[in-house]
């Protein structure tokens, strides 16, 4: 089985999404490369030969952007080493990407995935559907190349044995006007504190908190566990907070020891990607929220009476 | 400017979804709303027809029904809609409806194609990235602004840690993100004068796609079970002391 994995490289690193498929990709077959776009560091090179990849695959895009070049090379290039199974992350290059490519080969696509199985030569996907209460196993009928999306946080990342890999630099060919989009600018927002997707312990609020104002409580209880702030798309949409803290299907996928929800009614959108937290403890004042059926501690009540009080306690404790 | 907006029906997500026992579809109500994520690529595309003195054409695939998800974005301001609903489409994936949709696409002739991130019933979330590829345009996704000025589009595209700025010319195709812009609710005239607004509903055969009951879709469900349920947790009502219970239980966490 010759199994591929997608890597974009960010700030001179792969994702840890990425590395989290060349581990999984590592147990299922006995040849694995990335395709990797991006400056190509030596840290990154490492970093995937460490994962899993025996060869690296190496596109620098400069400042197009990726999707077009990248997709029109891994079809050409798939043509001739005819990878059995492609994995992509649930991340936006990555599905830029695998989305050309299947436009491009005429092959499906199978999305969300949260494991993968291979029986007797059949690719097999599971992916969680309706909030993650159900799930669906799905085979593919075709031969490959079989294009996989995987949702983070699905597979530990885990270095193995792998040495240095063989870096084979690939040239894009000419995608024309679809390749013709070009990066201007690039800006980081960077939040204090813990990365989301790393942290130990998230604080989340959702549109229960009231308003911008009252959200200051999230991120002040926050601060005092040393835990990320996140938060709902409601919130994000709002304005309250940036995208990037946005926890859920159209934001990150968290799996922290801690997760404590505030005033989040817990919309299906929001618990697939949460629901796999260590312990989760709830706030909300509705009884019938739905985020009470994931939390080891739910309590009905008053944020804005429940937390203040929270965080006088906590002070009281560390002093 | 001549915009083709991507749009889906979908069952109220207020209402459980049910899945068929026989074939595992969702089950698919006669009244279906608009995808909410979609208001806000129908906003986007009305904002810049506005000032290009333009057309907003939707063009969406599935189940039409009542036709009432539709009517909603007729009733934000769209001027008509191709509504594809063929009887052999039921099932197909992600690769089948973005032939279809480009193929109603091309034969209407656009300069922008928007559409949304994801849907919210089946969210593979790369069906717009396949159309652009289909049609040959540039895809400029997860926007979260978008500039026009004389055939050159702009937009701030959403990345992991921030944003990038990224840019080109037209024809191309633009996914946007909730809350990239206000969308505006349907007026009272608006609604009235949605009843009244063509829509097309040409099959594949018109299109000119191959039916993916000829070509197959290369993917089947093999089976659908129960996902293991998490134990389930204590719910306690705050009296005035219930911030203490969160204590314990961060104290038993070993986080404080």
């Amino acid at each position: 089985m010759r199994i591929w994995v997608f890597a974009e490289e960010i700030d001179g690193a792969p994702t840890s999404l990425t590395l989290e498929m060349l581990t999984k990709a590592r147990s299922l077959g006995d040849e694995v490369a990335a395709f990797l776009v991006g400056d190509g560091s030596a840290e990154t090179i490492n970093a995937l030969g460490a994962h899993g990849a025996t060869t690296v695959y190496h596109l620098d895009p400069g400042d197009t952007l990726p999707s077009a070049p990248a997709a029109a090379a891994m079809a050409e290039l798939a043509a001739s080493e005819s990878p059995d199974l492609i994995l992509f992350g649930l991340q936006p290059t990555d599905r830029d990407v695998v989305g050309r490519l299947a436009g491009r080969l005429g092959v499906p696509v199978l999305s969300n995935a949260v494991d993968i199985v291979i029986d007797a030569g059949s690719t097999k996907v599971i992916n969680e559907i309706l909030g993650g209460t159900t799930l669906v196993e799905t085979a593919f009928s075709d031969s490959g190349p079989h294009l996989v999306v995987v949702r983070p946080k699905s597979f530990a990342a885990e270095p193995g044995d792998g040495g240095d890999p063989s870096v084979v630099e690939v040239v894009a060919p000419d995608t024309g006007h679809s390749g013709s989009a070009t990066v201007i600018e690039r800006h980081a927002e960077r939040s204090e504190g813990p990365k989301l997707e790393e942290a130990e312990i998230i604080v989340s609020g959702g549109r229960g908190m009231g308003g911008r104002e009252q959200f200051g409580a999230v991120e002040e209880l926050a601060e005092l566990l040393a835990a990320a702030v996140g938060a709902t798309r409601a919130v994000v949409d709002a304005g309250w907070v940036p995208y990037s803290l946005q926890v859920g299907q159209t934001g990150k996928t968290v799996k922290p020891s801690v997760y404590i929800a505030l005033g989040i009614s817990g919309a299906m959108q929001h618990l697939v990607g949460m629901k796999d937290s260590g312990t989760i403890i709830a706030v909300n004042k509705d009884e019938e929220a739905p985020i009470f059926g994931v939390a080891d501690l739910g309590i009905v009540g008053d944020v804005h009476k429940v937390v203040p009080k929270l965080i006088e306690a906590l002070k009281a404790r560390s002093s | 400017m001549k915009i083709a907006v991507c749009v889906k029906q979908i069952p109220d997500p207020a209402t459980p979804y049910e899945l068929d026992s026989e074939n595992h579809f969702v089950v698919r109500p006669d009244d279906q709303v608009l995808d909410d994520t979609d208001r806000y690529g129908v906003e986007m595309g009305l904002q810049l027809a506005e000032t290009t003195e333009g057309e907003v054409v939707l063009v969406s695939m599935g189940p039409a029904g009542s036709l009432q998800g539709i009517r909603q974005a007729l009733a934000m301001g769209a001027d008509k809609a191709i509504v594809i609903d063929d009887e052999t489409l039921r099932g197909s994936g992600a690769l089948v409806t973005a032939r279809v949709l480009a193929a109603a696409i091309e034969r209407e002739g656009v300069d922008l194609v928007i559409a949304g991130t994801e849907s919210t019933d089946g969210y593979v979330g790369v069906v717009p990235q396949m159309v652009a590829e289909l049609l040959g345009m540039p895809a400029l996704t997860f926007a979260r602004k978008v500039e026009h000025s004389d055939g050159t589009i702009r937009i701030e595209r959403q990345t992991g840690g921030g944003y990038d700025v990224v840019e080109t010319t037209l024809p191309a195709l633009v996914t946007v993100t909730s809350g990239a812009v206000e969308p505006r609710y349907p007026t009272f005239k608006g609604i009235m004068a949605a009843k009244q607004k063509p829509i097309d509903q040409p099959n594949c055969a018109d299109l000119g796609v191959e039916s993916p009951d000829l070509v197959g879709s290369g993917q089947g469900i093999v089976e659908v079970r129960a996902a293991p349920a998490r134990a389930a947790g204590v719910k306690v009502q705050d009296e005035g002391e219930a911030h203490e219970e969160i204590v314990a239980l961060l104290e038993q966490a070993k986080v404080v």
